[in-house]
């Protein structure tokens, strides 16, 4: 059998191809993100686990869309959140969805758990990238399984980890600063702890990161379900503005 | 059926010289000898309900289940063939998915009828396959209004307000042309429809029967459900204390 | 052998809604030799009797293996089984890869109907002729499932098969109420015996012609080997036999010979054959 048919590789991929290749014989595939968003965090406390996000849906440098949703609810004990491609993630969004809806369907008492989901996307995002056509969004997903919090992050190359608090994007390198300092100083946060350090890393990534926004959504996932506040508004103090110089 | 055993009814390709196709014909013949079906279409919304014939003791008490969801807003009964209702389900799954997947909002029912009745009949016209062994009775509440719609074998499908399929189909067809369906809610629905099946249920030829009941409307919020436990047990108490008092009335049989 | 003009394929419906090629493929399962399922709230147990074709060949394999969680055992023809079973057994990895879980039993099952239901309704392939009994463990608890060549499959709370498996169902539906609370070997003493019904009186079980599987709480799906069957007979070796069973013992409904001739259609006044397809099969 023709090895390109064999490892399913589309028809026009480039590489490998007889040496007729001609400089048209290849395929663009999508290299940057258009709309994007940008940090998601999350961290685990005592009864559950927390996730954050901005609203602000950047089109390169200008702030255009100021309302949208990066947090999704899938189900009873799952919530999603995404950075990077709206588009792409609006696309997985979609499918995980309908994933959701199937499973209603057969009513057979089973519901995706988190660990699973994480599991898939996992998979899904590795497949893309091998197939040289990422989707351009790194994935949160978070939530109960078996009465324990499940935090866990996939990247937009399928790199995917566990962890007790999580940040994607710059809130990576600004955000988890604080949401490890927090953990080192107790390691089992109460909700109102948890909020507190999600709050105060959503304040410094505001303040840092030029595509970051004030209005925000904050996630709860507990035994007890899901639970989303949406177009929160975070308080900030620009005072210190005059003092800065050096950067304008 | 004086064509019978000529050699025209051996396939689904073939008309016999009198315009029929009888491997159609046979196949409402096996839904015809399954448990029956009903479906009511009341003022705010649909009732389905099932008679599942159960032939063992050793199967779960609630397997085998005949009423399907299909999409959220949208349950389907059935009567016949139980495997190929499965497979006609998984079909009508994919058409609301594949719905949602390009439109972005769910099927209307109209359209999902209108699909699934065309796959029936596709069945219908090649002699390599063989036309579906069930009828489908499809359930929904969209935009404030109950819709029903039942296929049959040969593809051809009808909106009703009431419909029944299999054994008892006549029967029970009788007891639905005797309510006010467009002035009942699904609530009082529930309790006809139980009392509709314990009616038609023929405990001569099948002893063991469980009724399945789902109701989609106005209360569940466009949701097809399983009609709670609670709601169930009193509408088969209610259907059972019926059947006594219709016995001691007359002692007569249907 | 009898036959009619409505049963040489399976998209011929004849003129009383049946399907007769699918009905003799149900009857390819009577034809296998015996097995029985059984559960508790804790386990659930399949169990096999295996025959031997000749007394220099060894006995035949009626268990097979899907994953941690499931095993199946057949009654029938052993290949369409062994195609099956690879079948489950890929989509079992397929699911535990793509989810990092085991794959529910009822799901895998409701699938494996999907794709055996295609094979009653096309021209180009015939029914697995093939009973399948599968035993698994997920987060509901132990399932036994039976699956029918007419692609139906029933969750069930015991179930018998294959050659005179009457007689182990008669067993198994005497005994139904004891097995929620049963501990695993007494699961297993219930299955022995309901599987040594359907022996002739002359012949025993040994721990060469059963198997056993087992799959638990905590427990992966296993095949008991020699030395562990034999610890289990042992236990119920010597109580009288259809302990409890078929009254007189004569009680054994002939199921294991071939099907009951059906009248040429619309022919004879014999009354109008039960459909065996539909879902009010046995």
């Amino acid at each position: 059998m023709d090895l390109k048919t064999e490892m399913k590789i589309p028809a026009d991929f480039p590489f490998g191809s007889s040496s007729t290749a001609s400089p048209s014989d290849y395929r663009q595939v999508a290299h940057t993100p258009i709309t994007t968003g940008t940090s998601v965090i999350g961290i685990k406390f005592d009864k559950g686990v927390m996730l954050a996000s901005d609203m602000l849906g950047s089109y390169g440098s200008l702030a255009k869309f100021r309302m949208i949703e990066r947090l999704v609810e899938v189900n009873k004990q799952i919530v999603i959140g995404a950075g990077g491609d709206y588009a792409d993630f609006q696309f997985l969004r979609d499918i995980i969805k309908q994933k959701v809806t199937d499973e209603t369907c057969l009513d057979d008492g089973f519901m995706l758990k988190p660990r699973s989901l994480h599991s898939w996307v996992t998979r899904f995002l590795y497949n893309r990238r091998n197939r040289f056509d990422p989707l351009w969004t790194n994935f949160v997903v978070a939530g109960m399984q078996d009465g324990e919090p499940f935090l866990g992050v996939v990247d937009k190359l399928g790199k995917a980890y566990e962890n007790e608090c999580v940040g994607t994007g710059l809130g990576n390198h600004i955000a988890i600063p604080y949401l490890r300092y927090a953990l080192d100083k107790k390691p089992n946060l109460t909700e109102q702890e948890a909020r507190e350090a999600i709050v105060k890393s959503l304040q410094s990534l505001f303040y840092r990161d030029a595509r970051a926004f004030d209005k925000y959504q904050l996630a709860t996932i507990t035994a007890d379900g899901v639970k989303i506040e949406n177009g929160l508004t975070l308080e900030t103090d620009w005072s210190m503005a005059d003092l800065s110089s050096g950067a304008d | 059926m004086s064509s019978i055993g000529t050699g025209y009814d051996l396939s689904a390709s073939q008309f016999s010289p009198d315009g029929r196709v009888f491997q159609v014909e046979y196949a409402q013949k096996a839904v015809e000898i399954g448990g029956t079906a009903i479906g009511l279409r009341g003022k705010d919304g649909v009732v389905l309900a099932v008679e599942k014939i159960v032939t063992s003791k050793l199967y779960e008490p609630g397997s085998g289940k005949k009423i399907f969801h299909i999409d959220e807003g949208i349950g389907m009964a059935t009567s016949g063939l139980i495997s190929d209702a499965r497979h006609l389900a998984e079909n009508a799954r994919n058409e609301a998915s594949s719905y949602r997947n390009q439109y972005g909002n769910s099927v209307p029912l109209k359209y999902l009828n209108d699909r699934v009745s065309m796959y029936m009949h596709v069945y219908t016209l090649y002699s390599a396959v063989r036309p579906f062994g069930c009828s489908i009775i499809l359930g929904s509440y969209e935009k404030g209004q109950p819709v029903m719609y039942m296929v049959d074998p040969s593809g051809i499908s009808h909106g009703y307000f009431g419909c029944a399929v299999g054994k008892a189909k006549q029967a029970a067809k009788t007891e639905i042309e005797k309510l006010k369906l467009s002035e009942l809610t699904c609530k009082e629905l529930v309790k006809e429809a139980a009392r509709i099946i314990y009616m038609v249920h023929d405990e001569l030829k099948d002893k063991n029967f469980e009724l399945e009941l789902s109701w989609v409307g106005k209360h569940t919020n466009g949701r097809h459900e399983f009609v709670p436990k609670a709601v169930l047990a009193e509408a088969e108490e209610a259907a059972k204390a019926a059947m006594e008092e219709h016995s001691d009335s007359d002692g007569e049989d249907m | 052998m009898f036959r009619n003009q409505y049963d040489s394929d399976v998209t011929v419906w004849s003129p009383q809604g049946r399907l007769h090629q699918v009905e003799y493929a149900m009857e390819a399962v009577k034809l296998g030799s015996a097995t029985v399922a059984l559960k508790s709230k804790t386990h659930a147990l399949i169990l096999a009797l295996k025959r031997a074709t000749s007394e220099l060949s060894a006995h035949q394999k009626k268990m097979i293996l899907i994953d941690t969680h499931l095993g199946v055992t057949i009654s029938g023809l052993t290949a369409d089984a062994r195609v099956l079973s690879r079948w489950m057994r890929s989509e079992c990895l397929n699911h535990k890869y793509a989810y990092n879980d085991c794959m529910p039993v009822s799901r895998l099952i409701s699938m494996l109907g999907n794709k055996m239901q295609l094979c009653t309704q096309r021209y180009n392939r015939r029914p697995y002729g093939v009973g399948l009994l599968i035993a698994g463990y997920d987060d509901q608890g132990p399932h036994i499932f039976q699956t029918c060549p007419s692609a139906n499959y029933h969750d069930c709370r015991a179930m018998a098969v294959g050659a005179r498996s009457q007689s182990a169902r008669t067993y198994l539906e005497r005994h139904l109420d004891e097995f929620a609370d049963c501990s695993a070997e007494q699961l297993l003493k219930h299955g022995l015996r309901a599987l040594r019904d359907t022996l002739p009186n002359e012949l025993e079980l040994n721990t060469k012609n059963v198997a056993i599987g087992l799959v638990g709480k905590d427990t992966h799906f296993r095949v008991f080997d020699e030395v562990e069957t034999g610890l289990y007979l042992a236990m119920i070796e010597g109580e009288e036999r259809r302990g409890g069973g078929a009254p007189g013992g004569g009680a054994v409904e002939q199921d294991d010979g071939p099907p009951p001739a059906p009248g040429p259609d619309g022919g004879d006044d014999r009354p109008d054959p039960q459909v065996v397809v539909a879902m009010e099969t046995e």
